[in-house]
């Protein structure tokens, strides 16, 4: 039981104290980030996981749910309406919720591909809806607001990022702890049950389009929570966060971090932000870094990140995790040679291709070099070939491990 | 009069595209009534449970469920008015725990709908009455495994169990024993005969032992027609039968 809510009890711990060691502008704006991304994903995979449904528009609720925010602290600034900052992203949560009704019905009518394809289509009529209402979206430079209201509950100012970070820890606890909740009802289940079984379903009774409807709305509703926070967050919202990019980055994240798993989108979110963040600022290649981080994913760990530690968890159980560690830190190895290869070709030609001198030295870890002379391109595929010759003996041999501990814990039961 | 009989299919047609595969059939299945459909493989028999339970339309004539006409409805509607069914090929929930499938069963019947605010842990009603279902199914002990990892026989029995769990009056089974054992037949029709207490059942069956232990009356699908509907007896008798079906059935 303990164990059981023990989880509960250690993230909102975790959530005071680590502004306090991380308390740099940078760690509090990324940290930030990652509590809303969590709460976008997390929606996400209410309708991915949960329900079977690929949208790849899911960012049309968030930034519904940004820009109503955003107004609705305008219209409190100017003393048109009285909402203190606390209860703002429930704005953004009830708009995110409205417009998936509005847009749910039809689109939740079938699933699989044909719903897929009518996400995709959300995504271009709102994009157009964003140059035709330019006094709603703002246009390009988009709607920017102040968060230091006149009223608010706590009294707290919110004029350090440290204050928004609290205010955003609390509604991540919150809407995590709905969104568990929700799992666990009638509807959750069910949800469950249409996406397992679509053609079994109606057979007990359950109208399956409702149930995807419904879940849908339920989805919109916490993704506008998200996009709320992030408009207090940096006082601005313009329509990248609407479109389709957007929907993509929650698709990754949540893919990465498993749909298979609730806790998935939680590693996804995280990790997907922090990468994105730091390797925006380092190289030009990031997102390339993160395109093929989900395309291994896809290929070699369909239930992400979650699904990986969950098949440990009974390795781990049977006290035999020690016995992998050696064949996986030698894969870890491995893998690091092959990477560095691939980052150093990836970068040569970014430098050689996307750089204003190609022609000048270009610099890697430390090392100064010229793009367009042979060694580096010598170095990488050595490096490339050289790390591809050891994985493969390595993954071999983990799996003649996994087959030997399977066998272990068999005959141990 | 009418209301004794519990469901009543009139002239029913069902073509896919040119081909007519279910030509006129009429039946009257009375209330209480245990009623065996047989007829060679691909007759279509499950095309006709199919009709009943709204997964395909009907090309031409009606049916009608407690004298109310349910042709058109969707299959959903007509499990709430108390018609159920099962699968001739296993459709189960095969992620879940058995203990989930008969709890996702049993929800709408328990009044839940779409409620997103119960959490099912404390539905205490509702969990009591999965874990009977399960234990009339004998599973208890296998309760919380995934109905992926479960025997053969075992996920037919379920898929009987999750037919009948939301309490449905008519209950449509399409060959609930098809590939069991002997025994594993026998246990099957003991949970028939105890599910369908009280009930109308309908079950399309090839083994003949259990149609003939089963069933109060026979009628004989072919060829998207019943050439005849009797008692076990006088279908045991019928010429028409014999050279149709049975005989067909003894020479083999
Ligand atoms: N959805 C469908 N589309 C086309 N033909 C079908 C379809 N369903 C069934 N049939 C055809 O209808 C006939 C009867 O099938 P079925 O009802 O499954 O027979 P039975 O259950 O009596 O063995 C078969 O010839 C089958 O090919
Ligand atoms: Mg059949």
């Amino acid at each position: 039981m303990v164990k059981r809510y023990s989880v509960w009890i250690a993230a909102p711990v975790l959530l005071i104290v680590l502004p306090q060691i991380f308390d740099s502008g940078f760690a509090i704006t990324m940290m930030s980030e990652m509590c809303i991304a969590i709460i976008f994903a997390l929606s996400y995979n209410m309708l991915l996981g949960q329900g079977g449904m690929l949208s790849f528009g899911h960012a049309v609720f968030y930034g519904f749910g940004g820009f109503i925010s955003i107004h609705a602290i305008n219209l409190v600034t100017d003393d048109i309406i009285v909402i203190p900052l606390e209860l703002i992203p429930l704005v953004g949560g009830i708009a995110g919720f409205f417009f998936a009704i509005l847009l749910g019905y039809i689109s939740t009518k079938k699933a699989g591909t044909t719903f897929a394809l009518i996400s995709l289509g959300l995504v271009e009529l709102v994009v157009a809806c964003v140059l035709l209402f330019p006094s709603f979206f703002g246009g390009e430079e988009g709607v920017s607001g102040d968060r230091m209201l006149d009223y608010s509950i706590t009294g707290i100012g919110f004029g350090k990022g440290v204050e928004v970070f609290y205010l955003i820890a609390f509604w991540l606890m919150v809407a995590t702890a709905l969104m568990y909740l929700q799992t666990q009802t009638p509807l959750g289940r069910m949800a469950n049950a249409v996406r397992d079984n679509p053609e079994r379903t109606p057979f007990v009774g359950y109208n399956i389009h409702l149930v995807r409807f419904f879940q849908f709305a339920l989805s919109g509703f916490f993704a506008g929570i998200a996009g709320g926070l992030l408009a207090i967050n940096y006082e601005i919202v313009n329509s990248e966060m609407i479109g389709a990019l957007a929907s993509g980055h929650v698709l990754l994240m949540t893919y990465i971090g498993g749909v298979g798993h609730f806790f998935g989108p939680i590693l996804g979110a995280v990790l997907y932000t922090f990468l994105h963040l730091t390797l925006v600022n380092i190289t030009m290649a990031g997102q390339l870094y993160l395109g093929v981080l989900f395309i291994i994913i896809i290929l070699w760990a369909p239930n992400g990140m979650a699904g990986i530690l969950m098949v440990h968890q009974p390795v781990w159980r049977a006290g035999l995790f020690k016995e992998l560690l050696p064949t996986y830190l030698m894969a870890l190895g491995a893998g690091l040679v092959t990477f560095f290869g691939a980052l150093i070709l990836v970068e040569v030609n970014y430098h050689l291709s996307l750089s204003i001198e190609p022609d000048k030295p270009m610099q890697l870890f430390g090392v100064e070099f010229l793009a367009n002379s042979w060694p580096p391109w010598l170095f990488s595929i050595a490096l490339m070939a050289a790390g591809y010759f050891m994985l493969r003996p390595i993954i071999r041999k983990i799996g003649l491990k996994w087959d030997e501990l399977t066998q272990v814990m068999q005959g141990g039961k | 009069m009418t209301n004794k009989i519990a469901l009543n299919l009139v002239d029913v047609e069902k073509r896919f595209g040119e081909t007519e595969i279910i030509r006129g059939v009429n039946l009257a299945v009375k209330r209480g009534e245990r009623h065996a459909v047989i007829g060679p493989n691909g007759a279509g028999k499950s095309t006709v449970f199919n009709l009943i339970s709204g997964y395909y339309p009907l090309t031409g004539g009606k049916i009608e469920l407690n004298s109310q006409e349910i042709n058109g409805l969707e299959p959903f509607q007509i499990n709430r008015l108390g018609l159920c069914r099962s699968f001739q090929v296993t459709n189960l929930f095969a992620k879940m725990s058995v203990f989930e499938n008969v709890r996702c069963a049993l929800l709408w019947s328990e009044g839940y709908k779409y409620s997103f605010w119960h959490l099912m842990v404390r539905q205490k009603k509702l969990n009591k009455k999965a874990e009977e279902i399960i234990e009339q199914l004998n599973m208890s002990h296998r309760s919380k495994i995934p109905v992926g990892e479960l025997s053969y026989a075992e996920q037919r029995t379920l898929e009987i169990g999750i037919t009948v769990a939301g309490g449905a009056d008519v209950i449509l089974l399409d060959e609930p024993t098809a590939g069991m054992s002997k025994s594993e037949t026998e246990q099957a029709v003991e949970l028939m005969k105890f599910v369908s207490e009280g009930k109308t059942l309908i079950v399309v069956e090839h083994d003949m032992g259990v149609v003939f232990d089963l069933a109060d009356r026979i009628s004989v699908l072919v060829y998207g027609k019943i050439i005849a509907t009797d008692t076990p007896d006088n279908i045991r008798n019928n010429k028409a039968v014999q050279e149709a079906y049975l005989g067909e059935e003894e020479e083999v």
